[in-house]
């Protein structure tokens, strides 16, 4: 079977749960006729119709709430936002209907919320939205954010068929960068479990997304000098897998958090806390984090290298942290 | 509030031992009062209150050994009259004025460089009144002088095993204890370790575990050369050293490892010298208000041989040897509580007098702690007397930056062969310690030959 990019592995997701439910529809702006802005729905209109595939009017908040009341009928309705960042448009809709739903009057909404995020393509500051702690923090919401083309093939088609509501974020860097064999027989990824990418024993380094790379390199670079970094890829980041890390901690005793998000109110913060209460114990070191610089994403290719993490800032924090 | 610290009594010094409080908590205290008394490697003092109030708490106590800065007391500075206003206006941060009698007392110890042996832990042991009650629970400190830095996983694993964090030498960050550190410690230690001494408590002694090693402190120098679980056996009581008593080890131990000793031993005919002090004794206590003892005349000679062979008064700098231009000869005292070696400066340009006068200074302020940081410092060579308590003659240890020393027996009548005729003369037995990188026995034996040859046919006035 040949390799396929991340962005593959979406449209398969999609394809494979539209043809296998009924009750899955696709909407979304330019999703149709144009195929996406990123082509990830291309050709899913000739496949399914426009019963199922729905070109959907300029508003965000529009969309999200014609979903919502899809879900409240029994439909499972896949939403594209064409650029994460625009999620903000429809957060009232998300957090207060699409999330409390379930919890209000018993109706649950199975929707998914996808879109290309993250930074590291010049996109400037409308366009590299990481807007995961934006929902976090919201009580009914699953997140996902995964890092590879099986990964993301396999928790999309789990989020279809969760039946709380999903946000689930394509990094856009990784989309085409990307790409791997996966099997071709059908599976799924469950939601809520990180995975060990890179096994270590002297500090783990928990990422997820394009971080992941970022932090692998890192760890290459690192063991060269003698460090042997754990890397751990999240994939979930609502729920997190707390095991996993408490697990990692425990085995490494210390931990650094890398992540594309902006530094304050980012995941390091809820992941350091967890880790306090967990495994305070078993920690030789602070907890460390790289993460980007808290400002808007810059637009000039310089200064958006100097906002996002790299491997080089990874490798340096790593280096403290082992030292410590 | 504000806090009392541990203040620094000289350049080279990290620690200092509170041997006495002054006041008791609750007591009122007025600043540059005397709070409390303390011992360091080089001087014993009183320390004054940095501020005036109400002493709140006392937070080291009596025998504690703790480092520098280490606030040791807090003093209330608004006193009983309480009201929170007034600690808003409290003059100064504690710390800062704290650290000013520290800096007044200073010994200003700035001299050339190149002309003294840069190794400030060699200097003349010294300090310390003995520690009393060793109190087992110190605050996390190490003897070095820093606080104990670890991390929560570290103390745990501490905890679990039961060892002492004290006594683990940290390679992390700024000295910090690492899981790697606590964990070859309690495998043993892992052989960079080994010879740090620390050796780790053994994790989990079953029954009767040892105490913490070597309690208060655990120079890296004072290594045990058995386990330590086979000292303790039957009846037996734990006593630390004393600041001091850690000081002479380590400088004792040290000295025998760097220098390689050798020994010769001369018999010197002292008849003269006895018989002009007999006759000169209470004349000499008349006219100069000092006591006339053997002692300045064993110095003036020894001066007398220093300056014939100058080698004798050296340093050894690795491949250099430091050729020291003054004479300053320390001087051992044995005190009840430990030795200290004050140092006669500039022994060269003083006569007869004035070496005995500083000998009787010296001696008399080791006994009532009264000596400077400088004054038991820069010797250039060593006397030391064991004959004053009978020994025939001793084989002292060198004291370093010294390359000799010079060890005096008891002085007796004793039957000698003069002009193939037995005469009965006042004898002493010198013996001559050296370091035989830089002296070997042909000037060692010149200069015992010279310091002979000047007490066996003494010509100085001796007032």
């Amino acid at each position: 079977m040949a390799a396929i990019t991340m962005l593959e592995g979406i449209r398969q997701a999609i394809f494979e749960e539209m043809d296998r439910d009924p009750a899955v529809v696709a909407l979304g702006e330019d999703i149709g006729v144009y195929g996406g802005a990123f082509k990830v729905t291309e050709g899913l209109l000739a496949r399914f119709g426009p019963e199922r595939v729905i070109d959907a009017p300029i508003s965000e908040t529009g969309i999200v709430g014609a979903a919502c009341g899809m879900g409240y009928l029994g439909l499972r309705p896949i939403v594209e936002m064409q650029f994460i960042d625009f999620i903000a448009c429809c957060f009232n809709q998300v957090t207060n209907f699409v999330a409390k739903s379930h919890y209000r009057w018993g109706a649950p909404v199975p929707m998914v919320l996808r879109g290309p995020s993250g930074g590291g393509v010049h996109g400037g500051p409308f366009h590299s939205a990481n807007p995961e702690m934006y929902f976090m923090h919201t009580p009914g919401l699953k997140i996902i954010y995964p890092s590879t083309a099986y990964d993301a093939k396999g928790l999309l088609k789990s989020a279809v068929r969760d039946n709380n509501p999903v946000l689930f974020f394509e990094h856009k860097y990784l989309y085409r960068r990307i790409k791997e064999e996966i099997p071709a027989e059908e599976y799924t990824v469950p939601i809520g479990k990180a995975v060990v990418r890179r096994e270590g024993k002297d500090l783990t380094i928990l990422s997820y997304a394009a971080m992941v790379y970022t932090s692998l390199e890192a760890a290459e670079t690192l063991v060269k000098e003698g460090i042997d970094a754990e890397v751990i890829d999240l994939r979930t980041l609502l729920p997190l897998d707390r095991d996993a890390i408490l697990a990692s901690v425990k085995k490494t005793n210390k931990l650094l958090v890398v992540h594309e998000d902006t530094r304050t109110g980012g995941i390091a913060g809820e992941i350091a806390a967890l880790v306090c209460e967990g495994a305070f114990e078993d920690l030789d070191g602070p907890i460390a984090r790289v993460t980007a610089l808290d400002t808007p994403t810059p637009y000039s290719p310089p200064l958006e290298e100097r906002f996002l993490p790299n491997a080089e800032k990874v490798a340096a924090a790593a280096r403290d942290l082992a030292k410590y | 509030m504000a806090d009392v610290i541990m203040p620094q009594m000289g350049e080279s010094i990290f620690e200092g031992t509170i041997t006495k409080w002054l006041k008791k908590p609750g007591d009122k205290i007025e600043r540059d009062e005397p709070l409390f008394e303390i011992s360091t490697d080089k001087v014993d003092a009183e320390i004054p209150s940095p501020s005036a109030g109400v002493l709140k708490e006392i937070k080291v106590n009596e025998g504690q050994t703790v480092p520098i800065q280490t606030v040791v007391a807090v003093i209330d500075a608004d006193g009983a009259s309480a009201g929170t206003s007034t600690a808003a206006s409290a003059p100064a941060p504690a710390t800062a004025k704290a650290e000013a009698p520290a800096q007044a007392s200073a010994p200003p110890k700035s001299e050339a460089p190149p002309k003294h042996a840069p190794s400030p832990a060699a200097s003349a042991p010294r300090a310390a009144a003995p520690s009393p009650a060793a109190s087992s629970s110190a605050p996390p400190q190490r003897p070095s002088g820093e606080k104990i830095r670890s991390s929560p996983l570290v103390r745990r694993i501490a905890r679990e095993n039961n060892v002492d964090l004290a006594q683990i030498p940290g390679t992390g960050a700024g000295g910090r204890i690492s899981k790697h550190d606590i964990r070859a410690a309690i495998e043993g230690g892992s052989a960079s370790r080994a010879s740090s001494g620390a050796a780790a408590a053994p994790a989990r002694a079953a029954s009767a575990p040892p105490p913490a090693a070597g309690g208060a402190a655990v120079s890296a120098v004072l290594e045990t050369a058995v386990p330590r679980e086979k000292m303790y056996f039957g009846h037996y009581e734990v006593q630390p050293m004393s600041v001091m008593r850690q000081r002479i080890a380590e400088h004792m131990v040290l000295s025998k490892r760097v220098s390689p000793h050798v020994y010769s031993v001369d018999e010197v005919n002292v008849s003269g010298i006895a018989a002009l002090r007999s006759k000169m004794k209470d004349k000499f206590e008349q006219s100069s208000g000092t006591k006339l003892t053997f002692m300045p005349f064993f110095v003036r000679a020894a001066v007398e041989g220093l300056r014939a062979f100058p080698t004798v008064n050296s340093s050894v700098d690795g491949t250099n040897i430091v050729l020291h231009k003054e004479c300053n000869i320390g001087i051992a005292v044995a005190l009840d509580w430990g030795l200290i070696v004050p140092v006669i400066k500039n022994a060269e340009e003083k006569n007869f007098l004035g070496i005995a006068r500083a000998l009787n200074d010296l001696a008399e302020r080791a006994r009532t702690k009264k000596l400077k940081p400088e004054e038991v410092a820069e010797s250039t060579f060593s006397i030391t007397n064991p004959g004053v308590f009978g020994g025939l003659f001793g084989l002292p240890v060198i004291n370093q930056p010294n390359v000799a020393i010079l060890g005096l027996g008891t002085i007796e009548k004793r039957p000698v062969v003069i002009d193939d005729a037995i005469a009965i003369r006042s004898m002493v037995y010198l013996t001559l310690s050296y370091d035989h990188r830089v002296v070997d026995g042909a000037v060692a034996h010149q200069f015992m030959g010279k310091v002979k040859h000047t007490l066996e046919n003494w010509t100085e006035s001796i007032l």
